[in-house]
């Protein structure tokens, strides 16, 4: 029996897993940054959608983990374990970080983008998980689409054809 | 945050938006010749995802121009048009069909959205000073940030701060639309108040 093909939702400052043949996706990304952590072998993928670089930030006594870069990746490694994802063979692919809006103002919030980018990666790092391939930065909104089964992680931005890294 | 609202708290969110939206409606009457009408705004209390479905989806391609509000109250406020909207704008405001906003790769034109901001600059600058009169409240815009994209990615930003606070946000909705029906620009103007800011209103206005 063939199985059929589901799409695994992510939304903003959330998290998922998805397991082939599904895939998984998230749309609109902005400043923020959509992390992908899989397993090629296993074929089981985990994406996270992050708004802000460091759960420090929040003023909040019951935060919501998946938003920010140091302890969505946390929570998303734990999850990819659970589901017996190997640590060893895990890889990421992120893209996002842009820059929205185009301003003089050297106020953090405005330069979100980037400082998400660097939290990512640091953060990545720390588990010792490589970065195999990103597309980050620039002016552009992203929707990002990843295969378990392949590695392919596909971009759609409004004014650029797909691409795929 | 409050996760309900009372109905009387309802209705004074609600009365803001009237307030705001029916002065910066006037300003665009005049600013383009044409009669503009507004709905009853909304109050809802939602999630980021929530309000992205409200707008017509994260991937939904949207004119966006932000501002974020200083002062007494402080908040953001957005003036969100479809492109075909933003375009009508432009040709009005231009007396002539030859400046295009996006071009067939997807380009946009730096004029055209700089025509933008400045609308957006006129309306959102009444919106708030019928808000600052009706309140007694201080409020200044700061610089309009403008973008074309998905509304995902161009409402987060200004929504950064108020993410560190909370969850959810109160969103004082008001569409608004011309009446002939053959051009019709429908815009929403969405007020996002701080999560103190709420308080502030309501004790401006007598209620607690």
């Amino acid at each position: 029996m063939t199985q059929i093909k589901k799409v695994v939702k992510v939304g903003i400052a959330d998290l998922n897993i998805a397991k082939s043949p599904d895939v998984i996706r998230t749309s609109g990304l902005g400043s923020c940054v959509g992390v992908v952590v899989y397993d090629l072998n296993e074929q089981i993928a985990g994406m996270s959608h992050i708004m802000l670089p460091d759960s420090q930030l929040t003023k909040q006594t019951s935060m919501n983990a998946y938003k920010y870069a140091d302890t969505a990746i946390d929570v998303l490694i734990e999850k990819l374990l659970a589901q017996h994802a190997r640590k060893l063979f895990l890889k990421a692919k992120i893209a996002g970080g842009a820059q929205m809006f185009q301003m003089n103002s050297t106020s953090d919030v405005m330069r979100i983008g980037p400082r998400n980018v660097d939290a990512v990666m640091e953060r990545l790092k720390r588990h010792q998980i490589p970065i195999v391939a990103s597309d980050v930065g620039g002016s552009n909104g992203r929707t990002i689409e990843f295969d378990p089964s392949t590695g392919e992680l596909h971009i759609r931005t409004v004014s650029k054809d797909e691409k795929i890294i | 945050m409050a996760k309900k609202l009372t109905t009387i708290q309802k209705d004074v969110l609600r009365e803001i938006g009237n307030i705001g939206a029916g002065n910066a409606t006037t300003s665009m009457s005049q600013m383009i010749q044409k009669e503009i009408t507004m709905e009853v705004p909304s109050v809802n209390i939602v999630t980021i995802n929530e309000m992205m479905e409200l707008i017509g989806g994260p991937e939904k391609l949207i004119v966006a121009i932000f501002f974020r509000i200083q002062g007494e109250i402080t908040g953001t406020v957005y003036f969100i048009l479809s492109l075909e909207e933003a375009q009508f704008f432009i040709d009005q405001m231009t007396q002539m069909n030859q400046l295009k906003l996006m071009d067939e790769n997807n380009h946009l034109n730096e004029m055209a959205m700089s025509i933008l901001q400045e609308i957006a600059n006129i309306l959102t600058g009444s919106y708030l000073t019928a808000l600052a009169d009706f309140t007694d409240l201080h409020m200044l815009p700061s610089v309009p940030y403008i973008s074309v994209d998905m509304a995902a990615a161009t409402l987060v930003t200004g929504l950064l701060e108020l993410q560190t606070v909370t969850d959810h946000a109160i969103i004082i909705n008001t569409k608004i639309q011309s009446m002939t029906t053959e051009d019709s620009i429908k815009g929403h103007f969405l007020l996002v108040p701080d999560p103190d800011s709420i308080q502030k209103f309501f004790h401006a206005l007598g209620i607690e």
